[in-house]
């Protein structure tokens, strides 16, 4: 099971630009979501006049049926400049690989809570860690898709973009490096701060 | 000494590296190095090499230290958490031992304990860091040290010839940033990449030691490239070392090879760093021909 956790408004901010299409999702009904205070910070938002349109789903980590899902809304997604998403991890996963182009941020944490996992298809993983990383590497997990799970950038360890620990794996930092060249952000990742994991936030129960 | 000095002074610094035993007789090793390395300025002391469990890092650079050599502490965040890393560092410090290289570390899976734990709590960016803190007095949960803090000569690696070449310079960006004063290179066998490499990492301002590998035969070469990430030996070199065997295995053509890439990339970079993987008797050869 996995608990969603809203960041910090002033966290939100400063990773959103522009104009803003909002997506929630209220999929897998063993996931808690903060649904008062997204909505809250969503009204927010909307009296600013900068919300191009909200759309609330659920479970978007299917691709095929959120691009079906999605299609009435294409306007509004076109019109904006940055994709809010208010879902687990794989959810923004599957939104920021759905629109390269798109500055795609994630809006909440993923904790996780013992007990039966949600079912998710196997492309993009979440490793629950409770202090989403998305928004600083062009929606590619570094958690999952780092055989190291490093959160400061690329070790020397990829031979041909590929992975030395597991040949048949693309070098996550490398996809990172690449996404965010494509987006013209590669100083989101060189001038950020130094990161550091808190593994206290692992598990929200005994946070 | 701190090698940061020797940098400051305008000095091409020369240093190598050796590889604790998996065992407690370091006698041997000390012995070699001194007799074979005294002539550079420091001894790079590699942790747990590849992922293989060796012998102590620090109580190796301790004895470097004793028998009256300059160690360089590599520590890698594989195989300790935060506490221990920031433990560790302190005691090299209080054993005069003040010059590091802060590296990620190979993953458990690479080495000879598969089914380790791989640790990397932190990472090379986040150990620079952590190695500025205490520089400054705290340690990374911000809390004082006491006394008086150490003082570190702190490195750090890139790989030049990595076909991830952007992510590279991305990364030594955030290591400068985190408190890098030095960087030792990947093995270069192309000079040319290098040079052009380093036209893109000068802005950074930090001092950069070529690294080199001697070859050894044809065979080590195509092994580099099939599996050492960031190494490429181009094929008119392993020619070379094909052409006469004999020469190749009584060293003269990879010291050959070596001495000619370090005069080619010397003008452009701050030091030299010598991986010679065994044949550490062949150094003061290098040296010699490379005209250091």
């Amino acid at each position: 099971m996995l608990i969603t956790e809203l960041k910090a408004n002033e966290v939100i901010r400063a990773a959103i630009s522009g104009k803003v299409f909002v997506l929630n999702c209220h999929g897998c009904r063993e996931i808690r979501f903060p649904e008062h205070e997204a909505d809250a910070f969503q009204a927010e938002l909307t009296a600013e006049g900068i919300v191009t349109g909200i759309f609330t789903t659920e479970y978007i980590c299917n691709d095929e049926n959120l691009s079906v899902i999605l299609q009435p809304h294409a306007a509004a997604i076109q019109a904006a400049d940055t994709i809010l998403v208010f879902s687990c991890g794989v959810g923004v996963q599957t939104v920021a690989a759905m629109y390269p182009g798109k500055r795609v941020v994630a809006a909440c944490d993923t904790y996780a809570l013992p007990g039966f996992q949600g079912v998710t298809p196997l492309e993009h993983d979440c490793k629950q860690c409770g202090e989403c990383y998305l928004n600083l590497t062009g929606g590619i997990c570094p958690i999952t898709a780092c055989s190291k799970s490093l959160v400061n950038g690329q070790c020397g360890g990829a031979k041909n973009g590929m992975c030395e620990v597991d040949p048949s794996m693309e070098c996550g930092w490398e996809r990172i490096q690449k996404k965010l060249t494509a987006l013209g952000r590669l100083d989101v990742l060189t001038k950020a701060p130094v990161q550091l994991r808190n593994y206290a936030t692992d598990d929200l129960v005994n946070k | 000494m701190r090698i940061t000095e020797l940098f400051d002074n305008g000095e091409f610094v020369v240093t190598a590296e050796v590889g604790p035993p998996k065992g407690i007789h370091l006698g041997h090793l000390v012995e070699e190095a001194k007799e074979h390395l005294s002539g550079i300025t420091a001894v790079n002391v590699t942790d747990n090499q590849s992922s293989v469990m060796r012998t102590s890092t620090l109580a190796t650079c301790a004895m470097m230290k004793q028998a009256g050599l300059t160690p360089i502490y590599q520590a890698t965040c594989r195989d300790r958490n935060r506490l221990a890393l920031q433990s560790d560092l302190l005691g090299a410090a209080a054993l005069g031992i003040e010059n590091i290289l802060c590296l990620t570390g190979d993953h458990t899976k690479m080495g000879d304990h598969p089914g380790a734990k791989p640790v990397f709590d932190l990472d090379s960016v986040s150990l620079l860091y952590t190695a500025s803190q205490l520089e400054k007095g705290y340690d990374l949960a911000g809390n004082e040290l006491v006394g008086e803090p150490p003082k570190f000569a702190k490195g750090a690696v890139v790989s030049p010839i990595s076909d991830s070449v952007d992510a590279q310079l991305a990364k030594m960006e955030r290591k400068v940033m985190a408190g890098a004063d030095y960087f030792q290179t990947q093995a270069v066998f192309e000079s040319e990449k290098f040079i052009e490499f380093m036209e893109r990492a000068k802005q950074f301002g930090k001092p950069v030691q070529l690294g080199v590998i001697i070859p050894k035969n044809a065979g080590m070469c195509k092994f580099m490239n099939r599996n050492v990430a960031g190494v490429h030996v181009p094929q008119y070199m392993i020619d070379e070392l094909a052409a006469d065997k004999e020469r190749a295995k009584a060293g003269i053509t990879g010291v050959e090879i070596a001495a000619r890439i370090i005069k080619e990339c010397r003008p452009y970079c701050q030091g030299l760093h010598i991986m010679a993987l065994g044949w550490e008797a062949k150094v003061p050869e290098l040296m010699k021909l490379a005209g250091l």
